[in-house]
């Protein structure tokens, strides 16, 4: 855009606000989730996600006290007590606006003003909280709901995390699925490298007949849908007895992994000056030599790579440990498989299945900011050739 | 055994025997069957050498041959036998049972759209942020933000769609920012603006972009002074044909656009709306995959010499002129390639449908649908036949990539 006299600094503005604006677009996805994983159940229903970080309106659900706390006086029932005190959900002192006691009209009333409703009853509710109700008919246990609207300002917990990783039982506790997924994941990240790299080695630098036709095939398998493979391999694997297991999972994600990884590793290693590989020959140096002591280290950033993608691909995989690991005890669910649970059955949810959901994101995420030169390395040399 | 043990002792014992297995493979190889010694050395040495490539990929070949090559012809047998009468051959009875279902006609008709969105959406995306991000001082952390989805498994980011899509009772407030917004709207000026002109005029553009890229196509049969074979020519009047249906398609939904009559004011299930669910599906994955898209397009940019560029500014070209005229024809390879990367990607989709609606409400696709008549049918007929549909999809790109790797490696 340089040089285009005039119009430069409109079009620069222009170009920053739609990077700005697609940037945000992007974010405001994985952020939802990561925000709402920071509040209780109570305040992702009251609210939308993006309301929380800054001091706004809202509605709150509290209730009177019930039947126990109930006093008749002249022959009607009276509670009295203050709903910003009392009771589990009470919030503190906060600033209240309006007040309502039924979700249909959450704003009906003004606070100071007695509400009349139901048969006979009534409500009073005071900015610092007091209230007293009364009811002609004997209150029930729970007491009478009452909708708060009110000022709040920012407010989150960690208590989601402890629930998920420690003292959540049942589906709700990922610490589990999160120790399976991590015994899959590493054994299925180093055993296809080495594989693939002596593999590869042989693809660049030995000379022998069929070359050319094992890096046809090679490439050939790397789009081969591994869709095809789950009913063969689960046969086989229960022909042999492996049957589901961690065994079974291992060894399909080296076989489906080891396409790209010769690929990859091949391109790279084809790459490497040929005047060091003849040196070393001439100076007598072993196949086997050359590879561990020269090509091996050379090949470094390929190698990490590759151990990225095969990392992100088995820590996020479903269907491969769907297919090959989980058996009917569920003992050794991993984590995305407890999270399309969780969906199903606890859908509603949103405060274990966001913390849930990100708990299994940020061990990714991290290495993926971590390693993300070699990433892009990875791609760029699988690709673009 | 405690698993994590278990896991602890596959490595060592996994990185290990390969280890062991090609070190000692080598020693037995130089040393035993072969040795560099007595009258023979010579021989020896150049015969070893004739064998050693093999100890190096006996593994790979053997895991590659085991794990995927295999697999395609026992799925091949499978789909013609029949396992409820012992492996009959069954000839094409389990394909003619598929075809009569209308759940895989569904599946089809499901997979050709996130054929057609998916790719088409990352790959326009990506390009887009590569050239905007191309010039500016923060473009890198733009990228790398973007890049992001990446990392995130398909399950995860179904549960943060998910969220984004949730619905409450009209009467309380919306936590999914979709429905949020859409209360807002109220059958105003604003709603008219934003909910009948914005998306004419997209479909509008989107018509006028593929009736222009067809009648391109088209014009070269005619045009062309070289003679082209008839398969490039049918390949151009597919093309065409194809164009024209996006063309129809896309002017028919404008007049949808126009006679629907929104339901303003009530929140929306959108993964149960049937069609608008499947394009809220691709979202998820468009929004992973245009970070992809984005690297390698942007590296090709870089790639491009900047002679071409400067020329054309000398010559007055506009910056439009210069990114479509001077740009993208010298990074078409490019496109092609991540194109057909993610559309191999689309073909495969199984977790966000798995995840999000497991097929219901019409947004059944192959894979999952393959699934289905695999694990919970128990049908391996049929699923065997609806993966060898996938692989049949999947065979041309497979075979350009081999034509495409042969010709670089010559």
């Amino acid at each position: 855009m340089d040089g285009v006299v005039g119009t430069k600094s409109t079009l620069t503005w222009a170009v920053h606000v739609s990077v700005a604006a697609l940037v945000l677009m992007w974010l405001f996805p994985t952020l939802g989730l990561l925000v709402s994983s920071f509040r209780t159940a109570d305040q992702i229903s009251a609210s939308g996600w993006w309301a929380s970080l800054s001091t706004s309106e809202q509605v709150l659900q509290l209730r009177t006290g019930g039947r126990d706390a109930a006093a008749l006086e002249d022959g009607v029932f009276v509670v009295g007590g203050n709903l910003l005190e009392d009771g589990e959900d009470a919030p503190g002192a906060i600033a209240m606006s309006a007040y309502g006691v039924s979700s249909r009209a959450i704003g009906a009333f003004a606070i100071g003003e007695t509400a009349q409703f139901g048969d006979g009853e009534t409500l009073t509710l005071d900015a610092d909280g007091t209230y007293r109700y009364t009811s002609v008919e004997e209150p029930g246990r729970r007491g009478q709901r009452v909708f708060v609207t009110a000022l709040l300002p920012p407010d989150f917990t960690v208590e989601n995390y402890r629930t998920v990783l420690f003292s959540g039982t049942g589906q709700d506790n990922m610490a589990r699925a999160f120790f399976n997924t991590l015994t899959v994941v590493i054994p299925a990240t180093i055993i296809p490298i080495l594989i693939a790299a002596f593999a590869a080695y042989a693809l660049a630098w030995m000379e022998f007949p069929g070359r050319a036709l094992l890096i046809a095939a090679v490439v050939g398998l790397l789009v081969v849908p591994l869709q095809l493979a789950l009913i063969p391999l689960l046969q086989l694997h229960n022909a042999v007895g492996i049957g589901k297991g961690y065994l079974g999972v291992w060894l399909a994600h080296t076989g489906f992994g080891l396409p790209l990884a010769i690929y990859l590793l091949r391109n790279y290693m084809a790459g490497l000056p040929r005047d060091i590989i003849e040196n070393a020959r001439v100076d007598g140096a072993t196949d086997f030599q050359i590879f561990v002591r020269i090509v091996l280290p050379l090949s470094f950033p390929a190698l990490a790579s590759f151990a990225i993608f095969q990392f992100l691909w088995t820590w996020n995989d479903l269907l491969v440990a769907l297919v090959f690991l989980i058996d009917a005890t569920g003992e050794t669910t991993v984590m995305t498989r407890q999270i399309v649970e969780l969906l199903g059955t606890r859908g509603g949810n949103w405060e274990i299945l966001a913390t849930a959901a990100f708990v299994s994101i940020a061990v990714p995420l991290a290495v993926f900011f971590a390693m993300q030169r070699y990433l892009v390395r990875g791609l760029l040399a699988g690709s673009v050739k | 055994m405690n698993p994590a043990l278990q896991g602890l002792i596959t490595i060592v014992v996994g990185v290990g025997g390969c280890v062991g297995y090609f070190y000692l493979s080598n020693q037995i190889l130089d040393k035993v069957i072969f040795p560099a010694r007595g009258p023979n050395a010579g021989v020896n040495i150049n015969r070893a050498n004739q064998i050693r490539p093999w100890l190096f990929l006996f593994p790979a070949i053997f895991a590659l041959g085991l794990y995927l090559a295999y697999p395609v012809f026992e799925t091949l047998r499978l789909s013609v036998t029949d396992r409820m009468q012992g492996g009959a051959f069954v000839g094409l009875a389990n394909y003619r049972q598929m075809m009569a279902e209308p759940k895989f006609w569904e599946a089809i008709r499901n997979n050709m759209l996130w054929l057609i969105v998916v790719p088409a959406a990352s790959t326009a995306f990506g390009l887009l942020i590569a050239q905007l991000t191309d010039r500016i001082a923060w473009g890198n952390i733009a990228k790398s933000l973007i890049f992001m989805p990446m990392a995130i498994s398909f399950v995860g980011a179904s549960v943060i769609f998910k969220l984004i899509y949730d619905a409450r009772p009209a009467e309380v407030p919306q936590i999914g920012v979709l429905n949020a917004i859409w209360m807002n709207f109220d059958g105003g000026p604003l709603s008219i603006l934003i909910l009948k002109v914005l998306p004419t005029l997209l479909l509008a553009a989107f018509a006028g972009i593929v009736g222009y890229v067809a009648y391109i196509v088209v014009r070269g049969i005619a045009e062309s002074r070289v003679r082209q074979p008839p398969w490039l020519q049918s390949l151009r009047v597919a093309a065409g044909l194809l164009g024209a249906w996006l063309v129809w398609l896309s002017l028919s939904s404008i007049v949808g656009v126009w006679t629907a009559e929104p339901s303003y004011g009530e929140p929306q299930q959108w993964l149960t709306l049937p069609l608008w669910n499947n394009f809220f599906l691709m979202v998820v994955l468009i929004w992973v995959q245009t970070g992809f898209a984005m690297v390698i397009l942007s590296a090709a940019l870089r790639g491009i010499p900047e002679e071409t560029v400067e020329a054309a500014i000398i010559d007055g070209a506009n910056p439009f002129q210069i990114f479509f005229r001077v740009k993208v024809p010298q990074i078409m390879g490019t496109i092609v390639v991540v194109w057909t990367t993610i559309t191999i990607l689309v073909l495969k989709v199984f977790d966000i449908v798995f995840a999000m609606t497991n097929g219901q409400w019409e947004t059944q696709v192959l894979a999952n649908y393959m699934y289905d008549k695999l694990f919970r049918a128990n049908d391996w007929g049929v699923g065997s036949a609806s993966a060898m549909v996938i692989m049949l999809l999947v065979t041309p790109i497979l075979f350009w990539n081999v034509y495409n790797a042969r010709k670089e490696m010559r």
